[in-house]
């Protein structure tokens, strides 16, 4: 029998309908490579007991014949959901032993599909960073390694790259992501992996500890295309909680998926050709072309004429709702508590948020307080609003000629840990070609495209017009068909 | 425009953050290199351009007036509120003393 570990979200489903094996040994099999992989760090906490409960009621549905969508199918839940009676911290100090009595929407509806959940996936601190480096809990190690001989421990990618590591690592089928700037898309090109961010609204946001609200969005991350549509079928649906939920049916994304891209046009944007890029990354670009057109699309250039204020008015609008929303860590209601002898209610604040909060999550507040600050704010606030406004307008008029971007999903590949943690700016520039699509709401989806010359694996990422997101697995389908990407990491962990 | 250490000391005020002026030193440099960087969207030309407000068009709604409308978020949940407080006591939130 094929090894279960193996197995995408649809094999396992299929299989277990199928009575071809037990939820229960699905279950075990994955538990047994969670608790072997300590190495990769990609858990926060492990619920193997979660898991093998979820299964036994899949083995039991079967034979009553009640089946759910995802019976049997153990998943692992990013630590920024809260779940209930587990811990959740979204990788910080200041949330450290806080134990929900609730249920996010998006876990609650997974868990109600009947999937398991292996553990709490590692992630940046309150999900700002791009390589796993800010989690108090540690570093993430991606599963990867260069092939020049040397020993280096590679980014998993981030904010999701707890996720990303442990998808790639066989340590869980799929996962859920969360994605503000990027957090889903980049780690799965770091890694290998598929992940798609719905349109803003999509997933409700209800329960998840907040970042950028009005970026914040999650989505699945997992190998296929095949198994993100499946995933995202059981985590998307209008909320009542969620302020910004879109009250729309959610399609049968699985049921609908074609390769066949005949009809359709393909926009490639002549922004994202960046001077002094990787020659890897614009060459896995240009095989992407190859390969849509392949698949029956016709291509065109198109522009994005603001894609270069992108980035910079992300790094106004995310820190000044970053700034706004962690105003709630405030040592009374919930979370770290620092009081020092014979402190005031101000100092307790003060005193707590200093330590409850990392270097990096410190920089993000002080930044968005001060770009939110009497004097400062029409300057910098107000002006990445209206910079906001046109980048969404450049996707309007895009998709005015075509139905679907294609662009590379980082520039580059995975770095080594240490390798930019000095330069927070140069972290920051590794979400150039991720960060527009968050601006304007739009669905975007990485697929696994090649190797670099290193042995690591690059991601293509498609980009789609809002509420499209069938477009984009269809484009990311077409790509994974031809590319036909089956490297994977070799286990060393 | 650059800031210098005692706006850096003014923000973490703002913020609720304390710090050290070691910290005050080195944020000095980090704040100034990612402010220095996004002001070049000034360039842009925005005349005419309305702030994003919605980034999908969305109407507001309102919920049923009615006590209870979710038993997630309605009422009678005390002790769910308080059982992750780190200091609750007789029922309520726990603070320093805030009046002499």
């Amino acid at each position: 029998m094929t090894e279960l570990t193996n197995l995408t979200v649809a094999q396992i489903r299929d299989g277990h309908r199928a009575g071809e094996f037990s939820a229960v040994e699905v279950a075990e099999a994955f538990n047994a490579n969670v608790a072997g992989a300590k190495a990769l760090n990609a858990f926060i906490v492990e619920t193997p007991d979660h898991a093998i409960a979820a299964a036994k009621t899949a083995d039991a549905d079967r034979a009553a014949g009640t089946l759910k969508p995802l019976s049997g199918v153990p998943i692992g839940m990013k630590d920024l959901f809260a779940t209930s009676g587990v811990q959740t911290t979204a990788a910080s100090h200041m949330l450290e032993g806080f134990v929900p009595r609730y249920e996010s929407t998006v876990s609650a509806k997974l868990w109600d599909a009947g999937c398991g959940m292996l553990g709490k996936l590692n992630l940046d601190q309150f999900a700002m960073g791009s390589s796993n480096e800010t989690s108090y809990f540690g570093n993430v190690i991606s599963p990867w390694k260069r092939k020049d001989g040397g020993n280096a421990a590679l980014a998993p990618g981030g904010s999701s790259g707890g996720s990303s590591s442990a998808i790639a690592a066989r340590l869980c089928p799929a996962a859920t992501g969360t994605d503000t700037g990027g957090s889903i898309r980049q780690p799965a090109a770091f890694t290998g992996i598929s992940g798609i961010k719905p349109t803003y609204g999509r997933c409700s946001r209800w329960g998840i500890v907040a970042f950028a609200s009005s970026l914040d969005q999650a989505g699945p991350m997992a190998r296929d295309v095949r198994d993100c549509a499946i995933m995202l079928e059981n985590m998307a649906g209008f909320d009542p909680k969620d302020a910004t939920s879109l009250n729309m049916a959610v399609p049968n994304w699985e049921a609908a998926l074609s390769s066949d891209l005949k009809g359709k046009t393909v926009g490639i944007p002549k922004e994202y050709r960046l001077e002094g890029i990787d020659p890897d990354i614009d060459a896995m670009w240009d095989a992407g072309i190859a390969m849509l057109k392949d698949a029956g699309a016709e291509v065109v250039e198109i522009s994005l004429p603001h894609t270069k204020y992108a980035l910079p008015a992300y790094y106004i609008i995310a820190p000044a709702e970053a700034s706004s929303n962690l105003a709630r860590y405030d040592g009374v209601r919930y979370g770290l508590r620092d009081l020092p002898e014979k402190a005031g209610l101000q100092d307790m604040y003060a005193a707590t948020r200093a330590d409850g909060f990392g270097p990096e999550v410190k920089r993000r507040i002080m930044i968005g307080t001060y770009v939110l600050s009497a004097g400062f704010y029409d300057a910098y606030y107000t002006q990445a609003q209206k910079v906001r406004t046109l980048i969404a307008r450049d996707f309007e008029a895009a998709f005015g000629v075509c139905d679907v971007i294609l662009a590379p999903t980082a520039p580059s590949a995975a770095f080594g840990l240490g390798e930019k943690t000095a330069d927070p700016l140069s972290m920051y520039l590794n979400d150039v070609f991720a960060v527009p699509a968050s601006l304007a709401g739009l669905p975007a989806m990485s697929v696994p495209a090649a190797l670099n010359r290193e042995g690591l694996p690059l991601g293509l990422q498609i980009i789609g017009k809002a509420f499209d997101e069938q477009g984009v697995l269809n484009a990311g389908l077409a790509i994974e068909e031809r590319a036909g990407f089956n490297a994977r990491a070799e286990k060393w962990w | 425009m650059a800031i210098d250490q005692a706006t850096v000391r003014k923000i973490a005020s703002l913020a609720r953050i304390a710090i050290s002026d070691a910290e005050a030193a080195a944020m000095e440099g980090e704040l100034n290199g990612i402010l220095g960087w996004v002001e070049q969207l000034g360039e842009v030309d925005v005349t005419g351009v309305e702030p994003m407000t919605a980034v999908i068009p969305n109407t507001l709604r309102l919920r049923d007036d009615v006590v209870d409308a979710d038993p997630l978020t309605g009422g009678n949940r005390r002790d769910d509120i308080l059982a992750n407080a780190p200091a609750p006591q007789h029922g309520f939130f726990g603070v320093p003393k805030v009046i002499e």
